[in-house]
C-alpha cells in the first residue's frame, strides 16, 4: 500500500518534533539519570493509551533573536490518557527544548490541559521539569505562571491534582505543586526551591548545595512539601499508579472498589499494643491488621512521623487513616503533624473518602518553641478539619485519649459518627501522674511520704478514670470492643453510613486557621 | 514484640509528668533553648555587610542612638540603640559579612 506525500509529511513532522530538542540534549538529560519527557508519560500511562495534543505549537516571541529561533513543542508535551483504565489528563514538561523555560505558548498548552481535566472531570498529572520562566519572554511568563496557578485553586477539591518533580522546579513554578494535591519526588532528580544556592550566595553569604536546599530528602522530611519520596522515576511511577487506584476521578464520584480481602495473619491485633500507656509501638501494624489484604498505602512517610496518614482499603472501598504513631514522640500533636493530618481529612472529605481515625495520644506538645510556632493556630486546623468533614467518620480510641488530643482526634464531639474504644482505653482529662499531681495536690505535700501518696493517688486516680467506661457512660463512646472485633465493627460502620446525608449552613467558603 | 516492629533509638519524652518511652524526632533535639532577648547584646536580625560603624568601645550611647549601619537585602539599616548604656565591645569590623543573630555590638 503507498503511503501518500501528505501522511508521509506528517509522519516525518511528527518524528522531528518527538525528538524535542534533539539527540544531543536528550543525551545530556540522560546523563543526569533522566527519562524524557516523552518518556515519562510512556512509563506512566498504560501501553498505547496516549492522546497527544498541540505537537505542533510554536511561540512568537521576537525579542532577542527569539524569532530565529524554534522550540519544538515549545518545551511541554500535554495529552489524556489512562492508568489502569481511568482516564488521565497529563502534561510533562520536556527538559531537552531550552531547559524545558516556561514562555506563553508553553504555559497555553498546560492551561489547555488544565481546563480539559476540569470540564472533564479527570485527574490532572503535572510532571515538572523546567529551568523556570523564559526569561525572553519577560512579563509573559510570569503571566503564563499565573494562570497555571489560577486553574491549580479552582480546580482544587473538585478533580484530583498531582504533581511529579523530575528535575527543577524553582522561583514561581513551585507554586503550581504547592497547590496541588500530591507532590512526588525522587531522590537526587527533584529541586525545588524559591530562591537557588547562587542568591542565596550573593545576597545573604550562605553557601549550600541545590541537594540540602530543595532536595527530595529535605521536602520529604524537612519542610512536607513532598507527599511521596522515591529512589527511582520508576518506583515514582509506581507510587502515581498505586495512588490512582485509592482516588475517584473526581469530587461527585466514589473511589472504583476493588475486591475485599482479609488481612494478613501475622499482623496480630490482640499482641500489638502493650498494656502500659508509656510504652510505644508500631501504629502502622494496627492499620494492617485492620485494613483488607493489611494493604496500606502510607502518605508523607518521612515527615512529622508522630501522625500516621494514608489510604488503604475495608471491604474493597478506600478509607482514609489517620493514627497517633506512640513510636515516635509518643504520638503527640504539634504544629507539623497537626498540619499534615489536617490537609488530609480535607483532601478525604472532599474526594468522598471515609476517614478512620485510631487514637493514642497524651495530648499537645508542650515547648516554647511549639507556642511561638504557633501550635494554637495550626492545632486549631485539625479540629476544624474533622468538624467541617462530611464523609463518614469512624474512631478507634485504642489507648490513651487525654484532654485537648481526645477532642482533636476526631472525637464524637467533633461529629463522629461511631466512635469505639478498646478495653486499653483512657479517655481521660490528662494522664494519671498529671491530673493526681494536680487533684491531691495538698495531700501529697502534706504526706510523711509524699511520693508514696502521690504513688497512691495516681493509682487512686488510674482505677477510677483511666478506661473507656466513664466516656461510654455518657454515650460519648458508642461501644467498648474487643480489639479482635474491631474490623467488624468498622467495616459494617462503613456498610451503614453508606449514604451519609448532612448539610452544612450555606456559606461562600469558612475560614480554616491558615 | 512481634509483628515486625522496630524499636531501635528509643527515648523517653516527658508529657505531663508521664515518662513516655518513644523516638525522639531530630527537630526536637535540635530544637534552641529558649533565650529572653538582652537588649545590651545587639545581634543582626538578618544576614548582611557591615557598612559602617558609628561608635567604638567605651562610648557612652543614648537610646535612639545609631550605632551601625548594615546594608541587607540591597537596605541600608540604621541599627539604633535600645537602651542607655556604653559600649562593651564591637566583635565586627567594617566590610564584615554576617550572618542572622550574630553578635554586632555588646554594651556594658
Amino acid at each position: 500500500m503507498a503511503i501518500s506525500k501528505k501522511l508521509r509529511e506528517l509522519q516525518e513532522k511528527r518524528e522531528k518534533l518527538h525528538l524535542g530538542g534533539g539527540e544531543q540534549a536528550i543525551e545530556k538529560q540522560k546523563a543526569m539519570g533522566k527519562r524524557t519527557a516523552r518518556e515519562r508519560i510512556m512509563a506512566l500511562l498504560d501501553e498505547n493509551s496516549f492522546n497527544e495534543y498541540d505537537l505542533f505549537v510554536e511561540h512568537d516571541a521576537r525579542d532577542f533573536d527569539m524569532d530565529k529561533k524554534s522550540l519544538p513543542t515549545d518545551g511541554v508535551i500535554i495529552g489524556s490518557g489512562t492508568i489502569y483504565g481511568a482516564p488521565v489528563a497529563i502534561y510533562a514538561q520536556d527538559f531537552t527544548v531550552a531547559g524545558g523555560s516556561l514562555g506563553l505558548m508553553h504555559s497555553r498548552k498546560i492551561t489547555k490541559i488544565m481546563d480539559h481535566a476540569l470540564k472533564m472531570r479527570i485527574p490532572l498529572i503535572g510532571i515538572n521539569d523546567s529551568g523556570g520562566a523564559r526569561i525572553q519572554e519577560g512579563v509573559n511568563s510570569l503571566a503564563g505562571y499565573g494562570e497555571i496557578f489560577f486553574r491549580n485553586t479552582i480546580s482544587s477539591g473538585v478533580i484530583p491534582q498531582l504533581s511529579v518533580i523530575l528535575g527543577p522546579c524553582a522561583g514561581g513554578a513551585v507554586y503550581s505543586p504547592a497547590l496541588t494535591d500530591f507532590v512526588f519526588v525522587v531522590d537526587n532528580i527533584s529541586k525545588m526551591f524559591i530562591t537557588g544556592p547562587e542568591v542565596i550566595k550573593t545576597v545573604l553569604g550562605e553557601e549550600i548545595s541545590m541537594e540540602d536546599l530543595g532536595g527530595a530528602r529535605v521536602h520529604s522530611e524537612v519542610t512536607g512539601n513532598a507527599h511521596f519520596f522515591a529512589m527511582s522515576e520508576e518506583e515514582c511511577f509506581d507510587q502515581i499508579k498505586k495512588l490512582i487506584t485509592f482516588i475517584p476521578w473526581n469530587n461527585s464520584q466514589k473511589a472504583l472498589a476493588f475486591e475485599p480481602g482479609e488481612p494478613l495473619p501475622e499482623y496480630n491485633i490482640n499482641k500489638i499494643v502493650p498494656e502500659d500507656p508509656t510504652l510505644p509501638y508500631d501504629v502502622k501494624n494496627v492499620i494492617r491488621a485492620i485494613v483488607d489484604k493489611s494493604d496500606f498505602f502510607e502518605i508523607m512517610e518521612m515527615y512529622a512521623k508522630n501522625i500516621v496518614i494514608g489510604f488503604g482499603r475495608m471491604g474493597g472501598r478506600t478509607v482514609g487513616f489517620v493514627a497517633n504513631q506512640p513510636l515516635e514522640m509518643a504520638g503527640v500533636l504539634d504544629v507539623d503533624s497537626s498540619d499534615k493530618a489536617a490537609r488530609f481529612i480535607r483532601y478525604c472529605d472532599a474526594f468522598n473518602i471515609p476517614l478512620i481515625t485510631l487514637v493514642d495520644l497524651p495530648g499537645y506538645l508542650p515547648g516554647v518553641d511549639q507556642e511561638h510556632a504557633g501550635v494554637i493556630r495550626h492545632g486549631a486546623k485539625v479540629l476544624y478539619a474533622y468538624s467541617e468533614a462530611t464523609v463518614p467518620k469512624l474512631t478507634v480510641i485504642l489507648r490513651k485519649a487525654y484532654g485537648g488530643g481526645y477532642i482533636a482526634m476526631s472525637s464524637r464531639h467533633l461529629g463522629a459518627d461511631f466512635v469505639f474504644a478498646w478495653p486499653s482505653a483512657e479517655i481521660a482529662v490528662m494522664g494519671p501522674e498529671g491530673a493526681a499531681n494536680i487533684i491531691f495536690r495538698k495531700e501529697i505535700l502534706s504526706a510523711k511520704d509524699p511520693d508514696g501518696m502521690r504513688k497512691q493517688k495516681v493509682e487512686e486516680y488510674k482505677a477510677k478514670f483511666a478506661n473507656p467506661y466513664v466516656a461510654a457512660s455518657r454515650g460519648y463512646v458508642d461501644a467498648v470492643i474487643e480489639p479482635s472485633e474491631t474490623r467488624k465493627f468498622l467495616l459494617h460502620s462503613i456498610e451503614v453510613s453508606g449514604n451519609k446525608d448532612v448539610s452544612m449552613p450555606h456559606k461562600k467558603h469558612g475560614l480554616p486557621p491558615f | 514484640m512481634d509483628n515486625h516492629d522496630n524499636q531501635e533509638n528509643l527515648g523517653f519524652l516527658n508529657i505531663q509528668s508521664s515518662l513516655y518511652k518513644t523516638r525522639i524526632s531530630p527537630k526536637f533535639q535540635k530544637r534552641k533553648p529558649y533565650q529572653p532577648a538582652d537588649p545590651r547584646r545587639i545581634l543582626s536580625f538578618i544576614p548582611g555587610t557591615v557598612l559602617e560603624i558609628l561608635v567604638k568601645a567605651g562610648d557612652d550611647v543614648k537610646k535612639g542612638e545609631t550605632l551601625m549601619l548594615l546594608d541587607a537585602m540591597k537596605m541600608q539599616n540604621n541599627l539604633k540603640c535600645g537602651i542607655e548604656g556604653r559600649v562593651k565591645s564591637i566583635p565586627v569590623s567594617k566590610g564584615d559579612r554576617v550572618s542572622k543573630g550574630t553578635l554586632l555590638i555588646e554594651l556594658e
